[in-house]
C-alpha cells in the first residue's frame, strides 16, 4: 500500500499502472464488498419482520440500493408508520448520494451512458473506496470494484436473510426488533465523533421520544429531519455573521 | 395505497436523488451549505430511528426488551465490535431478556 502510493505520489499525468491483481484500490473494493455485502442478512431478515414480501426486500436492495435509506424504510414501517412515511424518511436518507455523485463526477468523470450505471452504485462504500485512492486509475477502481461488488453480495444476502426471516415466525421471540436497534445505532455511530452532528442527533433523538406519543407513527422521524435541517441552515447563517464582524 | 407503490416510489426517488449529482453543475452543489445539511439530516435522521424503534410501540412510549439491546449495543460499538457483531449481538439480548422472562 505504502509503497505503492509513494510512487504515484508525483504529478496525475505521469501515472504509473498498478496491475489489476496488486492494486490496493481493487483489495479496498473487494473487502468492502464482503463487509458490507454480509449485512445485507440483517437487512433481509428485519425487512421480512417489517412487514414486506421477499420480493418487496428484494426490490429494495437492488432498485434502491441505499443501505441507510433501506433501513429507514422498513424501521418507519416496523415502528408503526405507513408507506408515504417510509418513503419520506429514506428519500432524506438518501440526499447525501447526491452529494457523493456530485464528487464522483468531478474525480471520475464518467462518460455518456456510464453515468446512469455509476449512479446506482453511488453509496457510502463506492464513494468511500475511491476517494482514499491517490491515482485517477485507483480512484476509479476502488469505486467500480467496490459498487459492483456491494451491489452483489448485497442482493444475495438480502435474498439469504429474507429467506430466514421467513422462516423464524415470530420475530421478537428472535429478538428481531433489537437487532434493528442495533443495526440503526451502529449506522449513526460513525457520525457522532464530530461536536456538532453529535448535538443533532441528541436533540433529534430527544424531539423524536416528545413526539412519539403526540403525532401518528413515522411522522416524529419527519419531525426529526426538519429540526436537523432547521439546525443547519441557522447554524450556517449564525457562522457567515460571525464571519463578516 | 398498495406497498409496492411506495416500495417502488422511494426506489425511484433514490435513483434520481444519486444522479442528481451528476447532471447538476459543479457550482451548485459546490455551495458549503449542501455537504453540511446532508451531514446533519442523516446523523438526526438516523438518532430518531434508534429511538423510534427501541422506545415506540404504536404511538406509546414503551420500556422493553429493546432497551437492552441498545445498551448492549452500545457497548460493542464502544469496544469497536464489527457492524454484523453488533446487529447479532442486539438480536440476542432481547431474545435473552424475553426468554429469561425479565423484559416483555
Amino acid at each position: 500500500m505504502s509503497g505503492s502510493s509513494a510512487v504515484s505520489a508525483g504529478s496525475d499525468h505521469a501515472e504509473p499502472v498498478i496491475p489489476w491483481r496488486s492494486s490496493p484500490a481493487v483489495r479496498v473494493g473487494l473487502s468492502l464488498g464482503i463487509a458490507t455485502g454480509l449485512y445485507g442478512i440483517s437487512f433481509g431478515a428485519l425487512s421480512i419482520a417489517a412487514g414486506l414480501t421477499f420480493w418487496q426486500t428484494q426490490a429494495l436492495s437492488a432498485l434502491m440500493f441505499t443501505g441507510g435509506s433501506q433501513f429507514a424504510f422498513i424501521g418507519v414501517l416496523s415502528g408503526g408508520g405507513g408507506g408515504a412515511a417510509a418513503l419520506g424518511a429514506a428519500s432524506l436518507l438518501g440526499v447525501r448520494n447526491t452529494v457523493y455523485g456530485m464528487t464522483m463526477n468531478a474525480l471520475l468523470r464518467p462518460q455518456s451512458w456510464r453515468k446512469l450505471i455509476a449512479a446506482q452504485i453511488t453509496i457510502d462504500e463506492s464513494n468511500a473506496a475511491a476517494s482514499a485512492q491517490p491515482t485517477f486509475l485507483e480512484r476509479k477502481r476502488g469505486f467500480w470494484v467496490a459498487g459492483v461488488s456491494v451491489f452483489l453480495l448485497w442482493n444475495l444476502f438480502t435474498a439469504v436473510g429474507a429467506l430466514l426471516g421467513d422462516a423464524v415466525g415470530d420475530p421478537g421471540q428472535w429478538g428481531l426488533d433489537g437487532a434493528a436497534v442495533a443495526a440503526f445505532l451502529g449506522l449513526l455511530w460513525p457520525r457522532l465523533r464530530e461536536r456538532e452532528p453529535l448535538a443533532v442527533a441528541v436533540v433529534c433523538g430527544v424531539v423524536t421520544a416528545i413526539c412519539i406519543p403526540l403525532v401518528p407513527s413515522g411522522i416524529p422521524v419527519l419531525v426529526a429531519a426538519v429540526v436537523a435541517l432547521t439546525w443547519g441552515l441557522i447554524g450556517a447563517r449564525s457562522a457567515r455573521k460571525k464571519a463578516r464582524s | 395505497m398498495s406497498m409496492w407503490f411506495w416500495v417502488l416510489g422511494a426506489a425511484a426517488i433514490a435513483y434520481v436523488t444519486k444522479l442528481v449529482g451528476y447532471l447538476v453543475p459543479d457550482a451548485v452543489l459546490d455551495h458549503p451549505l449542501v455537504p453540511r445539511l446532508a451531514g446533519l439530516v442523516t446523523a438526526g435522521l438516523l438518532a430518531s430511528l434508534v429511538v423510534m424503534n427501541t422506545f415506540a410501540s404504536g404511538t406509546a412510549l414503551v420500556l422493553d426488551a429493546r432497551v437492552g439491546a441498545l445498551i448492549v449495543a452500545g457497548i460493542a460499538l464502544w469496544l469497536r465490535a464489527p457492524f454484523l457483531a453488533v446487529v447479532i449481538l442486539g438480536a440476542l439480548t432481547a431474545a435473552l431478556l424475553r426468554w429469561a422472562g425479565w423484559a416483555a
